[in-house]
């Protein structure tokens, strides 16, 4: 579904991703872990056309979408939850939710999503007319998963959902997750929780200073020792 | 001051009170979205008012067709500079904007006295706008009241555009996050077209306003106006197109109230609204109806 070969990305001087190779398949769920500053968050910014590549090609669904606009490229459904939530402050919960939207047209299906979003998320269909900025941590980054599913999307990309959350909603936060992915949502996934995230992923990357240190299935890499040292802290 | 003298006093400043909202709402949405001051607003103020005097006295169009076209034309003229001025900076520090944007305002102005002449022009003011209305022992000119009525039809139209409106929703996510508007597919750009133009065009409105008020035409028109408006806009809150508009009026009163009881002070006229901008920010930086809504994390 989606394919990343060879990504590079410099931001100046700096190279930041070097030669980032990725597959994401239809269906699964897939996630991108590693240290701080590996460059997972730049490979996601990079896909939506957020980055240039210096180098390197992004194909989804057979095209080619590397130097796309990013209102391109979702409108081909595919959308990223950005680092820290990033919801309109100053918006009201619905109005979030009618901005995931902007470039649909079909009203009827638009009210579906609203729905299946509410039905997801009862705690936005009680906050609608609340304004974005006055809600909680958590509750703002169920607000940024929903507005990012008003777009429709086949590809959901989430770049760190679960950071500066209470345990107890990390945990919701990646059953919605699974919840997502099993109504036919493909995931592609950035945590620092590494433990959680591969115990929901089909297949995970290790990113270490912009290149894949490792790859393989979810529970394989849980099991792998160095794995283990490095990111689960066992 | 005598309750009638009170009363054409009050009429005269809810009336420039709402030529100084019109162009401070062009200001605070510039602001809103890119967060910066239009310095060049006056001149397209001024451009406004001029086109509008050659398309009725060279080109002999009726008013109402002399201000659509002035109005049109104010919009694409606010364009381009956002165009030519802006737009190449858009990653650039906000000082090289800021920078540019005074010397865009320099230049036109500098322009217009080269084409369109150093001197005073007079502005044909049409009967509809001069009739002199009497009530009791008042006499007000139309145009007083039919800018307060132009700018609240504006004002309506525009807040229904800003809050109601997909296009508004957008601009104001715009005001907020380019990335995460970008992200949800929103052409950031466009929105930032759309809010230049509309600025603009609300600056053609008030300059064919003020040259049916004050009919004497010069480059340097925009310059004075210009700067008030901003003030208000300051005032107000800028970003705020309510606070905009609150302190439009909060000027406007001001200004023509003072005046009017302390008829000394009439030379000091346009230093009123310096020091009332000092005032603010002294008590209240972010003006009237700013507010910083605390980011929860
Ligand atoms: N806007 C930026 N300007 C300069 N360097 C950046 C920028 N964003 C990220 N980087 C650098 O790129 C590298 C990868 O960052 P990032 O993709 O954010 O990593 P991660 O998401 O894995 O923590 C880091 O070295 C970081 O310092
Ligand atoms: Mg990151």
């Amino acid at each position: 579904m989606l394919r990343v070969e060879d990504l590079n990305v410099h931001y100046g001087g700096i190279h930041a991703l070097r030669g980032i190779s990725l597959n994401v398949e239809k269906g699964k769920i897939i996630s991108l872990i590693g240290a701080n500053g590996a460059g997972k968050s730049t490979t996601l910014r990079a896909i939506m056309g957020l980055e240039k590549p210096s180098k390197g090609k992004i194909i989804y669904e057979d095209k080619d979408i590397t130097n796309k606009a990013t209102k391109e490229i979702v409108k081909s459904n595919l959308v990223l939850v950005p680092e820290g939530r990033r919801v309109f402050t100053n918006l009201t919960v619905k109005e979030n939710l009618v901005l995931g939207a902007y470039l649909r047209k079909n009203q009827e299906s638009i009210d579906q999503d609203m729905q299946w979003v509410f039905d997801l998320f009862p705690i936005l269909k009680d906050r609608q007319q609340q304004k974005a900025g006055t809600m909680s941590g958590g509750e703002q980054q169920m607000l940024a998963v929903g507005r990012a599913l008003m777009t429709k999307p086949k590809l959901l990309m989430m770049d760190e959902p679960s950071l500066g959350l209470a345990p107890l909603i990390v945990k919701n936060i990646f059953e919605i997750i699974k919840k997502i992915n099993q109504e036919g949502v493909t995931i592609l996934l950035i945590e620092q929780n590494a433990k959680a995230s591969l115990e929901i992923s089909d297949y995970a990357y290790v990113l270490e200073t912009g290149q894949v240190f490792m790859k393989g299935k979810g529970l394989d890499l849980l099991n792998n020792e160095e794995v283990k040292n490095a990111y689960l802290g066992t | 001051m005598d309750i009638e003298l009170f009363f054409q006093q009050l009429a005269n400043a809810i009336s420039l009170g709402s030529l100084y909202a019109l162009i401070a709402i062009g200001y605070t949405m510039v602001y809103g979205i890119l967060r910066l001051i239009n310095f060049a607003h006056g001149e397209i103020f001024m451009f406004g008012t001029y086109i509008a005097f050659y398309a009725m006295t060279s080109f002999l169009l009726p008013w109402g067709g002399a201000f659509l076209i002035a109005i049109v034309l104010t919009v694409i003229f606010g364009l381009l500079v956002e165009r030519a001025a802006y737009k190449p900076l858009r990653n650039s520090p906000r000082m090289s904007v800021m920078i540019s944007a005074i010397g865009t305002s320099f230049l036109i102005q500098n322009l217009a006295i080269v084409i369109f002449g150093g001197r005073p022009k007079s502005f044909p003011v049409p009967d509809l706008f001069n009739t002199v209305i009497h009530l009791g022992n008042i006499s007000i000119v139309s145009i007083t009241f039919i800018t307060p009525i132009i700018t609240a039809i504006v004002l309506v139209f525009l807040l229904y555009i800003v809050d109601k409106t997909k296009t508004g929703m957008a601009m104001r996510a715009v005001s907020k996050d380019y990335e995460a508007a970008r992200l949800m597919g929103i052409d950031v750009n466009w929105v930032i077209t759309i809010t230049f133009g509309i600025g603009s065009g609300l600056a053609a409105i008030g300059g064919i306003m003020w040259g049916l008020k004050y009919p004497s035409l010069l480059p340097m028109m925009g310059l004075m106006p210009g700067l008030k408006c901003f003030i208000a806009a300051v005032i107000g809150g800028i970003g705020n197109i309510r606070g905009a508009v609150v302190g439009g009026f909060l000027l406007g009163l001001i200004e023509i109230m003072l005046i009017a009881a302390l008829p000394a002070l009439t030379g000091y006229r346009d230093a009123f609204a310096f020091v009332l901008l000092i005032v603010i920010l002294l008590i209240k930086p972010t003006g009237i109806m700013g507010k910083n809504i605390a980011e929860k994390v």
